[in-house]
């Protein structure tokens, strides 16, 4: 009886070699950063952690697959995604126009305000006029670098591959003003010791045709079945309170938005 | 109606966003950047190549004569420059040395140290005065003991003999390597991008990150890289045959 059970079972596994089709029981491979805190970082260890490693975790526990997470540099996410390195990209992704030409996302399932960051006593407000002629950092390929190029047209841009980067040089006096997510600049750096001395630099930013419209999971356009999947297993993580237990794990706001 | 309103432009504007497999019109949009990116790499490279070549011609003398205090601390030198990556010693000078506050406080950080300019073409330099050093030493080394006969016969001092015999001889038989090492530099001066410079690479990578097109921004940088080698290599190529033409087989005139 066993032996008949492990014969099927190896016959199941061989079938689903052959076919290679994406079953329920396929693992989910997961593009993830892991150079953005506290959605997400690598331990020295090596393991991964983060609100979106969380998410991640939590999502494939709900699909009722094995989350394999692929770490992608952030200007190549998209490409690799493209390329099926991975299924979804859950990375902190905004959802934007330009963007969808490529790619489809989930609905958001998070949503927070971009702002300047500078020296406390900059001595320059975060307008277009009084960013002129300053050094200003982004990390490439974030909508960030999308609202630095149309907003302070006048500021010299400067552009890194991680927003830890970003951080070092603006920490070191390399820059007058960086631009990023307002709560990872908070938990990421002015909460820091590096972080000290800085402060945000004037109102939220407001350009919500290159910030768009949250942050989603990234999926290619043909997979529009794991797209509404995951679409809905983010509206249920929200509905039943798991939602909450995520963020409160790391943030003192609900970081989920209007 | 619209059809007959749109102008051809609109319809390369339409054929390259849809049916290329290249948006070969927004490559040519942005292509005024990819000639200020390539004027950036020229730039680095050609000034690191010149201070890093000026500084290996007394290295490589040290070198070759086993100069007593000088050709230890020189191997060290350029064993570590050419036994580490570029991209790492470029990380070490541009990110290692802004973590330390005497580094910030000094009088180099303003002028010199903040500018990834600066790092960059320090870096650079020292980098390529390694490699020049030890392939030059080669070349000195090997200078043919007749030559040297020659001129000590003809009573010449030691100084003299570097200028007008060895030298000129060892830059002659170095000359090929050297044009490998032109081409290096060229390929590795990538790294600028990755200290925010925008070179040829930093407009491929800034055009991928506005517009998310990979190829576009990467396929227009290689053939901007691969003009410049082309370039590189014709030119040395006259160079050789003006340099190196007394060692070209002869041809005989059959009368």
């Amino acid at each position: 009886m066993m032996k008949k059970k492990l014969t099927l079972l190896g016959l199941a596994g061989l079938l689903a070699l052959v076919t290679g089709t994406a079953t329920a029981g396929d693992p989910l491979r997961v593009g993830v950063e892991g150079a953005y805190p506290p959605f997400s970082w690598k331990e020295a260890d090596g393991s991964l952690k983060g609100f979106d490693i969380d998410m991640s975790m939590e999502v494939c526990k709900r699909l009722n697959r094995e989350c394999v997470l692929v770490e992608q540099e952030w200007d190549g996410m998209i490409p690799a995604l493209l390329a099926k390195k991975f299924d979804t990209i859950i990375a902190s992704m905004s959802i934007t126009e330009e963007r969808k030409k490529k790619i489809d996302f989930t609905v958001k399932y998070y949503n927070t305000p971009a702002k300047l960051v500078a020296k406390k006593d900059a001595g320059f407000d975060g307008t277009a006029a009084g960013l002129n002629g300053k050094r200003l950092g982004v990390q490439r390929a974030t909508t960030h670098q999308c609202s630095a190029e149309k907003l302070f047209p006048g500021a010299e841009l400067a552009l890194y591959a991680t927003q830890e980067e970003v951080w070092q040089d603006l920490a070191a006096g390399r820059l007058d003003a960086q631009l990023s997510d307002s709560l990872q600049a908070y938990e990421g750096f002015l909460a820091l010791d590096a972080g000290q001395g800085f402060d945000f630099l004037g109102d939220a930013i407001d350009d919500i045709e290159c910030q768009g419209v949250g942050a989603g999971f990234a999926v290619r356009k043909e997979d529009t079945a794991l797209r509404d999947a995951l679409s809905q297993i983010i509206l249920d993580i929200r509905a039943d309170g798991t939602y909450k237990t995520m963020n409160d794990k790391y943030f003192a706001v609900d970081i989920y938005g209007n | 109606m619209a059809e007959t309103d749109r102008t051809f432009f609109d319809y390369l504007v339409y054929v390259s966003e849809n049916h290329s497999p290249l948006d070969f019109m927004l490559v040519a949009d942005h292509i005024d950047k990819f000639f200020y990116g390539t004027l950036l790499t020229i730039e680095i490279t050609l000034l690191a190549l010149l201070i890093g070549g000026v500084m290996a011609i007394p290295l490589a003398i040290a070198r070759a004569y086993r100069h007593r205090w000088w050709n230890g601390p020189i191997f060290g030198f350029t064993y570590f420059f050419r036994g580490t990556p570029l991209l790492v010693q470029t990380y070490l000078v541009y990110y290692g040395l802004a973590q330390f506050d005497f580094v910030r406080e000094s009088f180099l950080w303003g002028p010199i140290l903040s500018s990834p300019w600066w790092c960059a073409l320090i870096t650079f330099s020292l980098n390529t005065a390694a490699y020049t050093t030890e392939f030059l030493r080669g070349a000195i080394e090997n200078t043919a003991k007749g030559e040297i006969e020659a001129a000590r016969a003809c009573g010449m001092s030691p100084a003299r003999m570097m200028r007008r015999i060895v030298l000129p001889s060892a830059f002659r038989r170095a000359l090929p390597a050297y044009s490998n090492e032109v081409i290096f530099m060229l390929h590795s001066s990538v790294v600028l991008s990755t200290i925010t410079l925008q070179d040829i690479l930093g407009v491929g990578r800034w055009l991928n990150g506005r517009y998310y097109l990979a190829y576009e921004g990467f396929i227009t940088a290689m053939l901007f890289y691969m003009a410049l080698v082309f370039i590189i290599s014709r030119g040395f190529r006259i160079w050789e045959q003006h340099w190196l033409g007394h060692l070209r087989a002869r041809t005989t005139v059959e009368g």
